[in-house]
């Protein structure tokens, strides 16, 4: 353990501008997004130093930490609020800051022309905050107000052009499915309490040797609850395709490359607790699993590039939380994954973005065709991460994905040839839409709209694309030759060095079948698509219906959840109106008819109350009369 | 003379006075229905200080009589300026307050 003074900057920097964007109000309109830019950038510059500093450190000293002060000092519950810059984070704050920093530079030209422009970098720099505090709390309590944060930002940045009602619900039905998971993570934290006292994570990672395994598996659930909300997970995954109403910028750095892969931080980070409970891991596989087939199967079918992508999303995040599940081999190639993930991913929604801001903002991917002429950088960019997610080698989905499938396959018994062939078989879905998307936007013949003019975009927007794209190329072999980042996360997710003995299938055999079903993936999809109508056929299968439906996910939660839910709450309600209003208005209804009977006794005439005063004195002489007798 | 006919009609002229409070509607005669039962009051304190010896009913009529004179002074100015607004010296009159 080191201590540092720096790591508190890397979060009031973005923090500062923040607040001082939002305060400043229009006065800020000229040099808001250069600001904005440039606090992103030296936060990047932060986290390089940083790096460059812990690997120059050795062995335990490497993770390094800030008090900032202390939180919450209440009975037997001490929370500081403290940092903690370990192996696992800084990847974390590389991916954040770096491609947050492209993206803001990305949104200067995408923005250009809207004028709540300053409002969207100081969301967008919030948001970068909120993100390295989740990543940096060295407590689950620390990491639960980033965790808060970042939902918040998402939920401003999903409803950022709020003007049209069905955005503003898109950014509502995400908060709402967020809430869900966050219920998950409270509920963790506060078993995590009973269980052990404290809230850290070194705290809970000593206690969890001794606990349990009902209390393990209870935390493990509901960490995994809490997962699947923010990253889009079954069964919470239905906010993710409607959270594309958001400006693409925030698509690609929020719902693709960061935010949504807090989930897979959340388990890596929490190793101890499911690499105690084989129940836990076994609900994560299965999550994980379903996720990946359920993303990849309905990104066949959405005709919106960005749902589509939102869709791919959905399914590789599935593959990274498969990977976790899989014990301490599956969390480097989780991260691994996550982070070549995060180049490929945002550098095809800016270039899906690219393709938008030349079709005046067409998203539907029938109107496209043949926009590799107009843009070729832009196809060229998207062309590379495409190769990259598909997992072709050398290009970086190749390391990460295949290492996942493998390890899956690896898991033994019959648990692993389901969960290896559920990988297997999303690769091949996944090269399928991929090439659906690719040929339906940039090959082809023209199907634009007349008035449509594509043309490239600026530099500034192509110049981030590009060095994505770079990125989606040269990451999975940087990152994974010498095996340099699972040695680099070891002492985090595999202290005990554990390797799986047995190999089910090696490694060439793995990636060979990888590479036959990607390929029968990409023909099936050029055959299919040779001719694109304009508008989709409607005489479909009842399968390629339900994809397009979402799988019917809406109409699931809506009949299982929100109905009943509205039904119980009018009936609540009505409960509340009749039965406990109704008896307090019935003691104000008996004080009432009873004193306006009595009132009557109150006439106002004073010899009337003589008389009954009068009356009085008499019965109590008489009283006293009989008393005395 | 037996001292307890004092006491008698110290009775009876208190009855008249609360029977005149009572049944009658004019404010000046209520009034002296008042005074009536105040005087009836004093006759008794009088006759039960002759009874008993000593002098303090005497003293105690005195202080009726000063609080009398003052209930006049007061209750005079209220009748007559409930008169002067209402041309009326009606106590039923004057119940307002029922509402």
């Amino acid at each position: 353990m080191t201590t540092s003074t720096n790591l508190v900057y890397l979060i009031a920097l973005p923090l500062f501008s923040s607040a001082l964007l939002l305060l400043l109000g229009r006065i800020a309109d000229k040099w808001g997004h250069i600001f904005a830019t440039l606090i992103s950038a030296s936060v990047f510059a932060v986290a390089l130093i940083e790096f460059f500093a812990m690997q120059g450190r050795d062995g335990l000293a490497r993770p390094a930490t800030q008090k900032i002060f202390e939180w919450i000092s209440v009975g037997s519950l001490h929370v500081d609020a403290s940092l903690l810059l370990d192996q696992l984070s800084i990847c974390f704050v590389l991916l954040i800051s770096g491609v947050g920093t492209l993206i803001h530079v990305y949104s200067i030209a995408y923005m250009s022309h809207d004028h709540d422009r300053r409002r969207f970098f100081a969301y967008l720099n919030f948001f970068i905050a909120a993100m390295l505090l989740l990543v940096l709390g060295d407590s689950y309590l620390n990491l639960y107000v980033g965790w808060e944060g970042v939902g918040l930002a998402s939920y401003l940045l999903i409803g950022f052009w709020n003007q049209k009602p069905a955005y503003a619900t898109a950014a509502k039905k995400a908060f709402v499915a967020n809430r869900v998971g966050d219920v998950g993570l409270s509920l963790a934290i506060m078993i995590a309490f009973t269980q052990f006292g404290t809230v850290t994570f070194a705290g809970v990672k000593e206690g969890a040797h001794g606990a349990s395994a009902a209390a393990l598996t209870a935390i493990g659930a509901a960490l995994l609850l809490a997962a699947a909300g923010k990253s889009a997970q079954f069964p919470l995954q239905s906010w993710l395709g409607d959270a594309m109403a958001g400006p693409t910028p925030v698509s690609a750095l929020i719902h693709a490359a960061t935010m949504v892969t807090a989930g897979v931080y959340l388990i890596t980070r929490s190793n101890f607790i499911f690499d105690a409970s084989p129940t836990a891991q076994l609900m994560v596989v299965s999550v994980g699993a379903i996720t990946l087939l359920f993303g990849a199967v309905i990104g066949t079918a959405k005709d919106d590039i960005k749902k589509a992508l939102a869709a791919s999303t959905m399914s590789q995040i599935g593959y990274m939380i498969l990977a976790t599940g899989l014990g301490p081999v599956g969390y480097a190639f989780a991260i691994m994954h996550l982070l070549t993930h995060g180049f490929f991913k945002a550098g095809m929604f800016l270039g899906a973005g690219s393709v938008m801001h030349g079709m005046n903002d067409e998203v539907n991917m029938r109107r496209y065709g043949a926009i590799r002429k107009v843009m070729p950088i832009t196809a060229a960019t998207f062309g590379l991460g495409y190769l990259a997610i598909l997992g072709v080698p050398p290009f970086a989905g190749f390391y990460s994905k295949d290492k996942i499938i493998e390890t899956a396959f690896n898991a033994g018994g019959a648990k692993g040839i389901l969960l290896g062939g559920a990988a297997l078989l999303g690769a091949a879905v996944t090269a399928f839409y991929m090439t659906r998307v690719i040929v339906l936007t940039f090959t082809g013949t023209k199907r634009w709209d007349e008035n449509a003019k594509p043309h490239e975009s600026p530099i500034l927007m192509w110049a981030p694309m590009a060095v994505l794209a770079l990125g989606s190329v040269t990451s999975g072999f940087l990152l994974s030759s010498g095996g340099a980042l699972v040695n680099w996360l070891q002492p985090i997710v595999n202290e005990n060095h554990e390797n799986h003995a047995e190999e089910f299938l090696p490694p060439l055999v793995v990636s060979l079948m990888a590479l036959v079903v990607i390929a029968i993936g990409v023909a099936l999809a050029v055959f299919k698509y040779r001719t694109v109508p304009l508008v989709a056929p409607t005489n479909v299968s009842v399968f390629t219906k339900a994809a397009r439906n979402d799988l019917y996910q809406d109409s699931f939660n809506e009949a299982v959840f929100m109905r009943p839910g509205q039904k119980l709450t009018s009936g609540l309600v009505k409960t509340d109106y009749k039965v406990i209003d109704g008896l307090l208005r019935m003691i104000g209804w008996i004080i009432q008819t009873s004193s306006t009977a009595v009132r009557s006794i109150q006439s106002g005439f004073v010899r009337s109350y003589a008389l009954i005063m009068v009356l009085g004195v008499l019965a109590l002489v008489v009283m006293v009369w009989l008393v005395t007798l | 003379m037996d001292v307890s006919n004092y006491v008698y009609l110290s009775a009876l002229l208190f009855t008249i006075g609360a029977i005149g409070v009572v049944v009658r509607r004019n404010a000046i005669v209520i009034f002296m229905c008042v005074e009536l039962m105040l005087n009836a009051a004093n006759l008794a304190f009088v006759t039960f200080s002759r009874i008993h010896g000593n002098l303090s009913g005497q003293v105690a009529s005195f202080f009726t009589m000063v609080v009398a004179a003052c209930e006049v002074v007061v209750g005079l100015a209220i009748i007559v300026a409930i008169y002067r607004s209402r041309r009326s010296a009606s106590v039923d009159d004057a119940s307002l307050l029922k509402r």
